[in-house]
């Protein structure tokens, strides 16, 4: 008999935590207002962001076609292509960047936030991204480390770290700076042997402009190290581990200034091969795959993604409270409590939104908001039932129960069939179809659990044993 | 109060088979318009400071040689502009043309390429044929039980006739406003269309359940007037959930922006052809299907 209290208090429980962890600003204001005025020093509710898909934040979508027609090992020159793209979008200092392989030969690269697109496309697909850089002054890579520091400690304690003032900054190699030099002033690049080790080293020839930029750098540059990087790599591998990361930095230094507008790349551990492969990447201008011009491309303007978003959340919250006038004045008392699991449920699928995470796009909250009034269909078959069998006669609490376990085979059959057609669409079709696919499934789900498990016990903590219930006066309410 | 569903089945059998009728004409008729994702192209969608008509818009584009430019207007000074796929250089361009009219804001650009649209065109039909099997078998298993009077295929035949319905229906509007509103059949409205399976037949399951329920409870006698019954029983759910279901929809297409607007509206009238369908058209089915098979005999 007290166990359907206990777990009353456990779904309600549950229920505003949910609500909490889903919209946790008021309480967390609330809570910084009592700190405040009170001085204590009561915890916030920690804060996670929804994670939202480009549709509503803005910011360009491109997939790429490889062209792997003479590659022999597709996958690993696939995610090497993905590697090289990742890294040139880093360079751009977009926050989330997500460069992703689709099927055997596509690339997806999504850029929240970036609206220059021909920038983008430029920087992802043509020119090799050979950059020479400089040293920064001892006071510029304090600043830097400095924000490095705060960027970091902003987002172990989960806030936003783009709130903070030049956070960009951060992004930024805190110990060498872009010169003006890059890829593009470079003419060719030869293999040639060195006349006395017989090492292999690559000659950068740069032309007229290049050369004279060139000039400038080495000569401002005498006795200090000039670092230079390939698509946002060290150029080569300088530690001899067999791969190019964080740990290499080729950073000749600078001896004299040269004016021949040519430089040479040398290293002790740098194989013909290697030297090879470098010199024709930069030579044929392109990545370790030919990926050309973009086969789609979607660019939404930051207004436009918030507008929506906005938008399909008044509608949601319109539904919604629609919805709820219904039920009630349509179901009376069992429809407050349906009224009340529904929004329940809102605050669970949303927290559930947050904890798997799910990437919200329109088609998703499309769903999500089809779900909610679909959400108390199955409320609707069971208070239907249960006023058959008042209607005939049974005590209240038999009603319920057997409301509930007449109605059953209907929302398990109704319910089932639409969970095959939400898991065909997400394994067949594309990633709008997939968002509204899971959304709606994940709501699905939610549901049968707000409307048969916590609308029962509301039931039964409400009604079930209640004489009030069984006068007359009170019939109405049922 | 009962209501006898199945006295008039001959009428409602006219009223759907007029409607599968004009969409059907007018699917040879117009055709369907589909979207960029299908068939390749790009999209633009802009605001203007001074709204602008579709005339003088593709008189200023005519020079890049974009094929048929459709213009569609969204709110006060907005529009959507979709034309032959462009690389990004010409779609700079296009939008620096368009400054030069009035000044412009670009809201979005999407640019499909032709072999995408083939695929994505694959992918959706494969996802079409797919949920009917998969409706189909799960109606013939639901219902394996029942037997008699009228064996379990014929409910599942039943509900795929009222999901033909329910799909053809919005198609046909589609098709009319393809016509003369220039209203392209997208992703999200093929997203709609496929809730619809799922729906209607969600629809049908109910009452067919209750059909079901009640010939084990009454006896196989009288399936006409059993059929009835159950839909007397069910009628007052079916009105509750169509209207829960469609006020979200509405509040969807008002309020929810231009992306949610046809999907909400596919919806509308795909869930309310739905449960029409259900109770006309699926229930009034079976007591035909038997009464003719009596004859028979």
């Amino acid at each position: 008999m007290q166990q359907k209290y206990y777990i009353f208090i456990g779904v309600l429980v549950l229920a505003v935590l949910a609500g909490l962890f889903a919209y946790p600003n008021y309480f967390n204001k609330s809570v910084d207002f009592l700190n405040h005025k009170m001085s204590w020093t009561l915890p916030h509710f920690p804060e996670k962001n929804y994670i939202l898909g480009l549709d509503l934040q803005g910011g360009v979508s491109l997939v790429y076609q490889a062209d792997l027609s003479s590659v022999q090992d597709k996958s690993s020159a696939m995610s090497g292509l993905r590697d090289i793209i990742e890294r040139r979008v880093n360079m751009f200092g977009v926050s989330e960047p997500i460069v992703q392989i689709q099927g055997q030969d596509r690339l997806s690269v999504e850029l929240p936030g970036v609206t220059n697109v021909q920038q983008a496309i430029q920087m992802i697909g043509q020119t090799p991204y050979l950059e020479f850089d400089e040293e920064r002054t001892a006071q510029e890579t304090q600043q830097i480390l400095d924000k490095m520091k705060e960027v970091q400690a902003a987002s172990a304690k989960k806030e936003d770290i783009t709130k903070i003032a030049n956070w960009q900054m951060a992004l930024q190699n805190p110990y060498f700076k872009p010169t003006e030099l890059t890829g593009k002033y470079l003419t060719k690049a030869t293999v040639i042997f060195d006349q006395t080790t017989y090492k292999p080293q690559i000659q950068l020839k740069f032309n007229d402009e290049g050369a004279k930029i060139f000039a400038d750098i080495t000569g401002r540059n005498i006795k200090k190290p000039l670092a230079i990087y390939l698509d946002g790599a060290s150029i080569i591998d300088t530690n001899g581990d067999g791969k190019i990361d964080n740990q290499d930095l080729y950073a000749p230094t600078v001896e004299d200034k040269i004016t021949g507008g040519s430089a040479v790349i040398t290293s002790a551990s740098m194989s013909t091969q290697t030297a090879n492969s470098i010199a024709s990447r930069l030579n044929s201008g392109a990545l370790p795959v030919k990926i050309g011009s973009p086969i789609s491309q979607e660019t939404v303007g930051p207004t436009l993604g918030s507008v929506s978003l906005q938008k399909s959340l008044w509608a949601a919250i319109y539904g919604l409270i629609a919805v709820v006038i219904f039920m009630v004045v349509f179901y009376r008392f069992p429809g407050l409590l349906a009224s009340l699991a529904l929004v329940i449920y809102v605050a669970l699928t949303l927290a559930v939104f947050k904890l798997i995470p799910v990437t919200l796009t329109l088609a998703g909250i499309g769903g999500f908001i089809l779900s909610i009034g679909m959400a108390v269909d199955a409320n609707i078959l069971i208070f239907a039932r249960m006023k058959e069998e008042i209607k005939s006669g049974k005590g209240l609490s038999q009603a319920i129960d057997e409301g509930f376990k007449r109605a059953w085979p209907s929302i398990r059959d109704s319910n089932f069939n639409s969970l095959i057609v939400c898991a065909i669409l997400f394994f067949v079709a594309t990633s709008f179809i997939k968002g509204f696919a899971f959304t709606l499934a994940l709501g699905i789900l939610v549901s049968l659990f707000s409307a048969i498990f916590i609308t029962r016990i509301f039931l039964m903590v409400f009604i079930g044993r209640g004489a009030l219930w069984a006068s007359e006066k009170a019939k109405w309410l049922l | 109060m009962q209501f006898n569903f199945t006295k008039y089945s001959i009428f409602y059998y006219i009223i759907s088979g007029l409607l599968i009728a004009a969409t059907i004409v007018s699917l040879f008729m117009f055709g369907l318009k589909f979207g960029i994702e299908f068939v390749g192209g790009s999209n633009m969608e802009v605001s203007f400071t001074k709204m602008q008509s579709s005339d003088s818009i593709s008189n200023a584009l005519k020079s890049f040689n974009l094929g048929e430019i459709t213009v569609q207007p969204t709110g006060l000074n907005g529009a959507v502009l979709r034309f032959k796929g462009v690389d990004e250089a010409t779609h700079q361009q296009i939008l620096a043309e368009l400054n030069k009219l009035t000044p412009t804001t670009e809201k979005s650009f999407e640019y499909i390429g032709p072999s995408i649209g083939q695929e994505l065109r694959n992918k959706t039909e494969l996802a079409i044929v797919l949920a009917l099997l998969a409706i189909t078998l799960y109606i013939a298993f639901a219902f394996r039980k029942v037997s008699k009077p009228v064996s379990s295929w014929k409910y599942g035949i039943a509900s795929l006739v009222a999901l033909f319905h329910d799909v053809l229906i919005p198609i046909g509007v589609f098709s009319i406003l393809g016509k003369f509103f220039n209203v392209e059949i997208t992703i999200p409205i093929v997203a709609a269309l496929l809730t619809i399976l799922g729906f209607s037949v969600h629809d049908t399951i109910v009452i067919f359940d209750r059909i079901r329920e009640n010939i084990l409870r009454r006896g196989m006698g009288q399936f006409e007037e059993t059929v009835n019954w159950s839909l007397n029983q069910t009628l007052g759910r079916s009105i509750s959930t169509v209207l829960t279901v469609e006020f979200v929809l509405v509040s969807l297409y008002f309020l929810g922006g231009e992306t949610l607007k046809y999907f909400a509206l596919t919806l509308i009238i795909g869930i309310t052809s739905g449960a029409y369908s259900s109770i006309f058209i699926a229930s009034p089915l079976l007591v035909s299907w038997y009464k003719h098979s009596l004859k028979k005999q």
